[in-house]
């Protein structure tokens, strides 16, 4: 070893070269120490593998009077302030603080930012989430979502019978509706004086280029399937998927659509990039609030379709009663009537109607928002798929979308 | 191969010094390699062995097991050959575009400006200013500016550049145009960077021996400004060989443009198919590290990058 420089005078610059060289670390014990670590590392990335379903964690509501709620944009009443009527009413009345995140923009990006710590049984931010059915389907499968306690929420006996026992959740154990709303078609009425009827007019040449669809794989190719006479709700296989994929894919191949899209498909309505759409019902009534009415939504002649976006407490959640005592809330018609009247879309909620009618009874005769039976019969909600078809048809859906 | 055209010139430092300086040396660089190795190697280990993974036997929608399934990789490359070529096709095509704009816009600031201290910031301040607003921001406006009714669309069609039903938005032009107008700045820095230190007295000797405009600029200008060009071509090919914003069907791009990142993010997030997304990241990454060798060998710089 070379001999040792002299330390310098300063007292303090002398301590921390000693610290230092006390520290220091032969070439062999770093590499050592490197490999080490990053074996270390290499097996914590195998742990993860597991698959045992997370426990869930410990309640402490009584004490912790908070609730984090992850939801859609633009999907509760909100007044000119950017306050919550309906959630301030309910920090009232029961003295839990609600911290409302408007988080989710996407099923598939929000199940990917959250699905280890769902897998680990963390806590994921959120007490309580949103998502559309069919995630909230694998959560349930995965085990990721915790089983919601009837006796807080007396006001589930609200719930409209026919969301009451869906395939993937019977008599919602672990799952409530919050909002739903239709797949269906809409035009821009300036171009389009005559309208659309069915998704097969959206394949008319002389709109080239103009259509767009949703990236959602359930209501795109629901709805062509409808078209094809499928009953989506019931018994079909991957013979009527093809088929439908076979129509969407020469629809993309050809130009014929342009835009496949998430929500962002409202842009390219208003920037009439896209004059006919498969669309979802409640955001025209936005749209054409927001940007004078030119569009149209119609469900199909053939049938739309009926999704849910739905309350579950992920495993994670400290706070589940106070989830369900803001569900319970919720599942006050005359609440639920006050959110459906600003969103715009279908409340699961029995009984709301008739709330709505006192409030304001041409809202109430609205079919997207209150339907009746007979709308409720044109639309069908989309059955759920087995793992299997999951992986398969969405990797199909995705192929066209990469071209 | 592609390390050592990275690996800095070490023969000529005095041997006894670093061995001296070396345990302090080390020392002090312990929080610089903790970070490397926190952020960089521990992922790194951890996508190559998701790379590997193989699907669980009758497993749910993502469900992988640590394996070492090679065909992930032969898989990728059958499916998405296509979104590979784009990439790097249209990375190319928006590197080149890009110094071409880039090239005289950094002389003339850099060299014809030189006497005008202030007017040279100010132009400096306006090529970064762009860096001001979100990148998606910008992105997003041009599409809008880009829009099927917008005047320029028909101002195209109308000069028969666009047929009738055609449009811009979509079509491989637009996400090169967005490229090139995203990485513009990161070409002109580095250009201005080494022009601005051009010895105009070498410009003045080219003349003085009689050589023309062309001939100075190809003998002098050019040769002096490889470092700003190299560097430049790197910080404008790699990130948009990698690229999804331009490309991704909610800002400039269609099914038909889709690149590689497109299709990372597709497995990634919806599929869940965190193999082939991580296969096909390390295709990228192998792919940009020997390309860049290869220019850097090439181009005879290696001391300088």
């Amino acid at each position: 070893m070379s001999p040792r420089r002299e330390l310098p005078t300063d007292p303090m610059v002398r301590e921390i070269v000693r610290q230092a060289r006390a520290w220091q670390v032969g070439r062999r014990g770093f590499l050592a120490g490197a490999g080490a670590s990053a074996a270390a590392l290499a097996l914590a990335a195998c742990s993860t593998g597991t698959s045992a379903p997370p426990t869930a964690a410990k309640d402490n509501s009584a004490s912790d009077k908070t609730l984090n709620w992850a939801n859609w944009p633009a999907y509760i009443d909100e007044d000119d302030d950017g306050n919550y009527p309906t959630l301030d009413a309910f920090e009232q009345q029961t003295g839990i603080s609600v911290n409302y995140l408007v988080d989710v923009d996407d099923n598939n990006t929000y199940y990917a930012k959250v699905r280890d710590q769902l897998a680990l049984g963390q806590d994921i931010g959120a007490d309580t989430v949103c998502l559309t059915e069919w995630m909230v389907a694998r959560l349930i499968r995965f085990g990721y979502v915790q089983d919601l306690d009837e006796a807080n929420i007396p006001n589930k006996k609200n719930l409209t019978a026919t969301l009451a026992d869906p395939d993937f959740d019977p008599g919602r154990a672990k799952s409530l509706p919050w909002q739903g709303g239709f797949g269906g078609i809409c035009w821009n009425k300036e171009a389009l004086p005559d309208g659309i009827r069915t998704v097969s007019d959206l394949w008319n040449p002389e709109l080239k280029g103009r259509v767009g669809v949703l990236s959602e794989m359930r209501d795109t190719l629901g709805l062509i399937m409808l078209e094809n006479g499928v009953d989506i709700t019931g018994d079909w296989g991957s013979d009527e998927f093809q088929a439908a994929m076979d129509t969407f894919s020469e629809q993309v191949a050809s130009g014929q659509i342009a835009a496949v899209k998430g929500n962002s498909y409202l842009e390219d309505l208003a920037s009439e990039n896209t004059l006919a759409a498969i669309c979802w019902s409640g955001d025209i009534t936005v749209l054409n609030a927001e940007s004078g009415d030119k569009w149209e939504f119609m469900v199909p002649e053939a049938g739309g379709t009926f999704w849910n976006d739905t309350f579950v407490v992920p495993v994670g959640s400290t706070r589940k009663t106070n989830a369900e005592t803001l569900m319970n809330y919720y599942y006050e018609p005359e609440v639920a009537a006050q959110v459906a009247a600003w969103v715009n879309y279908v409340t699961p909620v029995a009984g709301a109607k008739e709330a709505a009618e006192a409030i304001d009874p041409e809202l109430a005769a609205n079919q997207l928002i209150f339907p009746d039976d007979d709308t409720l019969s044109t639309v069908h909600p989309f059955r759920s798929l087995t793992a299997q078809e999951e992986t398969e048809f969405q990797a199909e859906f995705q192929k066209v979308l990469l071209g | 191969m592609a390390i050592a055209a990275f690996a800095p010139t070490t023969a000529g430092a005095p041997q006894g010094e670093t061995k001296r300086g070396g345990r302090t040396a080390l020392f002090l660089l312990i929080p610089c390699i903790a970070y490397l190795a926190l952020f960089f190697l521990a992922p790194l280990i951890s996508l190559v062995l998701t790379s590997f993974q193989a699907p669980r036997l009758y497993g749910d929608i993502g469900q992988y097991d640590y394996a070492f399934r090679w065909e992930n990789y032969a898989d990728v490359i059958g499916e998405y050959w296509p979104q590979i070529l784009r990439s790097f096709g249209c990375a190319l095509a928006a590197t080149v575009i890009a110094l071409i704009i880039s090239y005289p816009l950094a002389y003339f600031i850099g060299v014809t400006m030189r006497r005008y201290s202030l007017a040279q910031s100010l132009l400096l301040v306006l090529v970064v200013a762009p860096f001001f607003i979100s990148f998606l921001l910008r992105t997003l406006a041009w599409k809008q500016i880009l829009s099927n009714e917008s005047p320029i669309v028909h101002a195209l069609q109308a000069v028969s550049l666009l047929g009738p039903g055609e449009y811009f938005i979509g079509s491989p032009a637009a996400v090169i145009f967005g490229l090139v107008y995203n990485f513009v700045p990161f070409m002109t820095l580095p250009l201005y960077a080494s022009l601005e230190r051009l010895d105009s007295r070498l410009l003045e000797a080219g003349s003085d021996l009689y050589a023309n405009a062309f001939t100075t600029f190809r003998t002098v200008t050019l040769p002096l400004s490889i470092p700003g060009i190299v560097s430049g071509t790197l910080l404008t090919f790699i990130p948009a060989a990698g690229d999804y914003i331009n490309a991704s069907r909610d800002f400039l791009g269609s099914p038909d443009t889709s690149m590689l990142g497109n299709a990372v993010e597709a497995n990634f997030l919806v599929l869940q198919n965190f193999p082939a997304a991580a296969a096909l990241s390390i295709i990228l990454m192998g792919a940009i590290l020997i390309l860049v060798a290869v220019y850097v060998r090439r181009s005879g710089t290696d001391e300088l990058v």
